[in-house]
């Protein structure tokens, strides 16, 4: 009996490609697609970044940045917390900080190609010049009214995560976004 | 009239407008000023208040006068400036403030009648009575004076919104922003080039000067070129910056389809940019002014550089014969242009006794023009020198009393600009804007040789500032002429010299502010509203508080200007707006049943940003009371269905976990077993009730917090402030799981056979008491159960991980049809909860304690909390406080609502015999008759007593009993059994 079918957060809206730029879900069939937020505990900060490191290879991020590659990122989700996206958490983590799955709380999109830093500009106010946001780095904020997470994680390709419930929303504000810079050419 | 030869215009292009339903061509190119003017359309306006016969004054985004209304339809756009419009094949303008028609305007009257509309006019007349201001003089003053109308309609244009990041700004691109761009790009600065023009260049389009012996459009050329190769360098054509903020901040207008018929799709008309700059340079440029004398403002007369740009880059001479009235050097340019150009000249008038003269020209020294007729256009003018006064016909006046530079961003942080007596002007002060260099003729600076290096100066300032390093290039030759001005406000004589051209201030209501004693400039400016349209006073400023300087016999410098306030042009509401237009205004959060929802016909309403359903409708229920009725009876007799994902839901964990809960709940969570939840009471500092909510206790270190849909995030941030703030030793984290959880409410008394069918094991009816919590799996899915009811019924609550959310929701829909039950929304949500006297917002609005709605108790007296001591307070524990109670009613009318108050039966239904009043109300389809909740003096004492009802808005009037706010199931043997 297979009644309950997994339904991503994006299932129906995307890939949208427009003017050689694609927004499209990441993990969309949700194979591997967890994310857990870690939280050290008081003073167990380096004991859990060691750990992360020994068990899926990456130290806890500092703020603003993200650790790891495609698969296995650690991105810094906010004040003393970072979200551990791809491994199911090594259960060692759990010792040293604050564990929660977050799989199912987000909606994942990478958005790729050229011209997306001008898709960006009209959604969040980050400076994204290459020199001020580079590869690795990520940050917490404003996309068109939704609070957000943004990673660069390509020359040319971020990531970029909202609320679950707003996906509709983000797909929305892309397409528009999205249009207007083709629009350009 | 076109000039053979001239221009910078693609001749071989043609395009076809229309202007008030006649045809017209021009060329690419063209503004629709020059085309008008190319084909001899001088009467383009009438003007605001005396429906004066207006031409265009000027060739840029300061036109006072020759506003018009652009396309029809919803993107009609009103009182946009010919001057800045592009002309393209299809363009429709349409000129405005006159009917039935430009050349005969009925309201032309008003110019007759004039004596009595002077400064102040509306002040002193309409003053009584009193009641006619607004229904009669305003309407009437609105319609007579204005400016173009919207359609009505709404508009579907597409706005746009973005932000851009750069090392240094550069505002304007004539040869100072140019050569500012040139040196700051070359050194490796990231810059952005911003100009207003859809064509770069700036007055090197309208000069004949040569810069390196080549035309200086061509030189702009090729710096354009070699900017438009650099990577760091970003060109915005057709951008004004309109205002300066705190930070680096400037905004700015990019229109990026108002000069095409054919917009690509997705394509905005216009972009607001946020451009943040860590330097910027204003390279704004100048506006010439005016001359005030009388008559100054028929068709045909307009300042002399505007003349020279008409001739040099659109090709047009404004007049067969022209003559040109000045007080400096630069005025003389005109007239060597114009004969240049085999235009006849009629005479130079220059104020001054010294001015030069000239072989191409006649120069007349030391006179002015005093006068000038024509009615709907300019025929002649008349001279008085010391020799007395002589009438020339012309049909073009170039006139210049000197220019101003446009420090107008430079202020925007309120700051004052420095009056330079030597070129009679106001210049930015430095520092006014941290970060805002000044060059070229903002700055003062006028010849080009003086731009250009001006230009490359700033430039080097900001690159300092930086920290890279720039090289000044060799400096272009270039003319560095002398500008020699004597100032020149206004003419005297009889008659009436406009100052400011768009709001029709003279000269003579300028001086009567002053005569009646409004001398501050400020006064001066808010009594005759010069410099209060929407071109701020960009033509007529300085001229006017030259002229009450002069009125109140002070200098100008201490006289001072008006404040400078952004926008710098009018920008659009819509482009303001831009990101939040339709249903970009807020972000729309769907539930995962929320398809499924839609699909059965549920009409959704909103509760914050989420999306929720009111009701189900089944085949034959036309009204949604039908639905609700049936849905509520369906919770009582079956099982019901309702997605509760909305609730917040806060994961909490830490060692310090249960020391927090117990000083922001007032009840104890410390004591909780693992495997239970709890109903816990939120407080204010203040002692009124925040936020409710059950709280479980997942694990000795681990807690899930629940709160209301609404206070989700408010609670979020409460918790995040008493730990950071409050508590800080405690070692505990919080982060919402809200959107981790798909979570549905299984309320009945079938609920139990529900669960007992879905999930993997029947639930041991012992390990699930009333309130108990844990683990389940349902198809080997990981899930939680919750025995909590807000139903007032044998209840659970169900939560997976999201992504089975839909799936899950349209099992148990299945599970319960099976069952006799059904999905349930809103409506009958809040029918079951208020039977059961439990409390929402609509209750805990506030104002109110825990004693107020009877939960006083909770309080626990063993440990401190959030809000305990100031809950204590005399004046909240008062025994005469409106307190909870529920409502039924007793008499002939049996209709309650919601926000009505509550008097005693013998008192009046007014304000101050008040006892209380109305927060809930519904129709009881298990008690069969209204019911409401409600907060009344000395409550709880009063149960038994009949009361009244009033509703002054609706008109209803109840007599209800006060009874116990628990009307349904008082024991609670349904949801514990």
């Amino acid at each position: 009996m297979a009644e309950l079918i997994p339904k991503s957060p994006c299932a129906g809206l995307l890939a949208l490609t427009i003017g050689g730029m694609t927004a499209s879900e990441v993990d969309a069939g949700m194979d591997a697609g967890v994310m857990t937020s870690l939280v050290p505990f008081r003073g167990r900060e380096k004991a859990m970044s060691d750990a992360l490191k020994a068990a899926h290879g990456m130290g806890f991020p500092a703020p603003g940045r993200a650790t790891g590659r495609a698969g296995a990122r650690a991105i810094w989700f906010g004040q003393g917390q970072a979200l551990l996206q791809g491994p199911a958490p090594d259960a060692s983590l759990g010792e040293y900080g604050s564990l929660t799955d977050q799989s199912d709380a987000w909606a994942v999109v990478r958005l790729e190609g050229k011209g997306v830093r001008d898709v960006l500009a009209r959604l969040v106010p980050l400076d994204l010049r290459p020199g001020a946001f580079r590869r690795g780095h990520t940050a917490r904020t404003d996309l068109a009214h939704m609070m957000a997470s943004l990673t660069r994680v390509g020359e040319n390709a971020f990531q970029i995560m909202v609320f679950r419930s707003m996906a509709e929303t983000l797909v929305h504000d892309l397409k528009t976004a999205m249009e207007g810079v083709g629009a350009r050419g | 009239m076109r000039v053979a030869g001239k221009g910078l215009l693609d001749r071989a292009r043609t395009v076809t407008f229309t202007f008030d339903g006649v045809h017209y061509t021009g060329f690419q190119g063209d503004t629709l000023a020059s085309a008008l003017l190319a084909n001899d359309v001088r009467l383009v306006a009438r003007s605001f208040k005396y429906h004066r016969p207006r031409g265009f004054l000027s060739a840029g985004s300061e036109e006072p006068n020759g506003l018009m209304t652009i396309a029809s339809g919803a993107a009609q756009e009103p009182n946009v400036r010919a001057t800045v419009q592009e002309i393209f094949p299809g363009l429709e303008a349409v000129s405005q403030n006159r009917w039935p028609s430009l050349g005969f305007d009925v309201l032309s009257v008003n110019d007759l009648a004039a004596p009595f509309f002077s400064a102040g006019f509306y002040y002193k007349t309409f003053m009584w009575p009193r009641a006619f201001w607004e229904k009669v003089y305003e309407p009437v003053i609105r319609r007579a004076a204005g400016l173009g109308a919207l359609s009505g309609l709404n508009n579907g244009d597409k706005y746009e919104a973005a932000w851009a990041h750069c090392d240094l700004l550069v505002i304007g691109a004539g040869p100072a922003g140019l050569m500012t761009a040139l040196v700051a790009a070359r050194a490796g600065a990231d810059v952005i080039l911003a100009d207003e023009d859809a064509r770069m260049g700036g007055r090197l389009l309208a000069e004949t000067h040569a810069i390196d012996g080549q035309s200086g459009h061509v030189w702009a050329a090729t710096v354009l070129d070699e900017l438009a190769t650099m990577d760091n360098v970003r060109l915005m054509t057709r951008t004004t910056v309109t205002g300066a903020y705190d930070q680096g901040t400037y905004s700015a207008l990019e229109r990026v389809g108002h000069h095409t018929a054919k917009r690509a799709a997705g394509a905005p008309l216009e972009t607001f940019w946020r451009i943040v700059a860590k330097q910027a340079v204003l390279a704004a440029g100048a506006l010439e002014r005016p001359v005030a004398f009388a008559n100054n403002d028929r068709p045909g007369i307009m300042t002399a550089g505007a003349v020279r740009s008409y001739l040099n880059r659109w090709g047009v001479s404004p007049g067969k014969s022209v003559a040109i009235f000045g007080n400096n050097d630069d005025a003389h340019r005109t007239a060597h242009d114009l004969v240049t150009a085999g235009v006849h000249v009629a005479a130079v008038i220059d104020s001054r006794h010294d001015a030069p003269l000239s072989d191409m020209f006649d120069v007349r020294r030391g006179a002015q023009v005093c006068d000038s007729s024509g009615r709907k256009g300019l025929e002649s003018i008349t001279i008085r020198s010391v020799s007395g006064q002589d009438r020339l016909q012309v049909d073009c006046l170039a006139m210049s009393g000197g220019w101003n530079p446009s420090v107008h961003l430079a202020c925007h942080m309120n700051g004052r600009p420095e009056w330079r007596a030597d070129i009679a002007a106001f210049v930015p002060t430095p520092g006014m804007v941290p970060g805002l260099h000044s060059a070229g003729a903002c700055n003062g600076v006028f010849s080009t040789a003086a731009c250009l290096r001006d230009g490359a100066g700033a430039a080097n300032r900001a690159l300092d500032a930086l920290g890279l390093k720039g090289a000044v290039p060799e400096m272009p030759e270039a003319e560095d002429a002398n500008y020699n001005l004597t100032p020149l406000w206004a003419v005297p004589g009889k008659g009436r010299a406009w100052l400011d051209f768009q709001n029709d201030v003279t000269v003579k209501d300028v001086k009567q502010a002053a005569s009646e004693n409004f001398r501050s400039v400020e006064h001066m400016k808010r009594y005759t509203t010069q410099g209060m349209a929407t071109d701020q006073g960009k033509n007529s400023n300085v001229n006017a508080l030259a002229v009450l300087a002069d009125a109140t016999g002070r200098g100008i410098p201490e006289t001072g200007t008006t404040t400078f306030r952004a926008p710098y042009s009018p920008v659009s509401i819509a482009a303001m707006g831009a990101s939040g237009q339709g249903a970009g205004f807020a972000p729309q959060r769907y539930t995962t049943s929320h398809g499924a929802s839609v699909a059965r016909g549920a009409p959704m309403i909103e509760a914050g940003l989420w999306y929720r359903p009111s009701f189900f409708p089944t085949k034959g229920e036309t009204n949604w009371r039908q639905s609700c009725d049936r849905e509520v009876n369906m919770v009582r007799q079956a099982v019901g269905v309702c997605d509760v994902s909305t609730l917040g839901k806060i994961d909490i964990q830490g060692p310090g976990a249960a020391e927090l809960l117990d000083f922001v709940y007032t009840g104890m969570f410390s004591t909780l077993k693992t495997g239970r939840a709890r109903y816990g009471l939120m407080l204010r500092e203040d002692g009124h009730v925040m936020d409710d909510g059950t709280t479980a206790r997942l694990g000795d270190t681990h807690y899930l917090m629940t709160t209301t849909t609404a206070a989700a995030g408010e609670v979020m941030r409460h918790l995040e402030f008493a730990h950071q703030g409050l508590m800080p030793h405690l070692d505990v984290s919080f982060i919402s799981v809200t959107e981790q959880w798909a979570q549905f409410a299984i309320a009945g008394p079938k609920s139990r056979e529900l669960l007992d069918r879905l999930l993997d094991s029947p639930l041991n009816r012992d390990d699930w008491p009333f309130m108990a919590c844990g683990a389940v799996t349902v198809q080997g899915i990981a899930a939680r159960l919750f025995r909590i009811s807000f139903s007032g019924e044998h209840a659970y609550e169900l939560a997976v991980p999201a992504r089975y959310g839909a799936a899950l929701f349209d099992l148990l829909l299945e599970r319960a049809g099976a069952l006799g039950g059904g999905p349930y929304g809103m409506e009958a949500l809040n029918v079951l909860r208020i039977e059961k006297g439990f409390i929402t917002h609509a209750e805990i609005h506030g104002r109110v304690t825990p004693s107020d709605i009877g939960m006083g108790r909770m309080i626990s007296a063993k440990k401190d909390c959030i809000g305990k001591t100031m809950s204590q307070r005399p004046g909240l524990t008062d025994k005469a406080r409106e307190q909870l109670v529920g409502l039924k009613p007793t008499g002939a009318v049996k209709q309650l609502t919601s926000g009505a108050h509550l008097f005693s039966q013998e008192d009046a239904g007014v304000r101050v015999n008040g006892q209380g009043y109305v927060t809930s109300v519904a129709f009881s389809p298990t008690l069969g008759h209204m019911i409401g909740l409600g907060f009344l003096k000395n409550g709880p004492a009063r149960h038994g007593e009949i009361i009244r009802m009033v509703d002054h808005l609706r008109g209803v009037e109840t007599l209800c009993e006060v009874v116990n706010p628990v009307f349904f199931d008082p024991e609670g043997g349904r949801a514990r059994g």
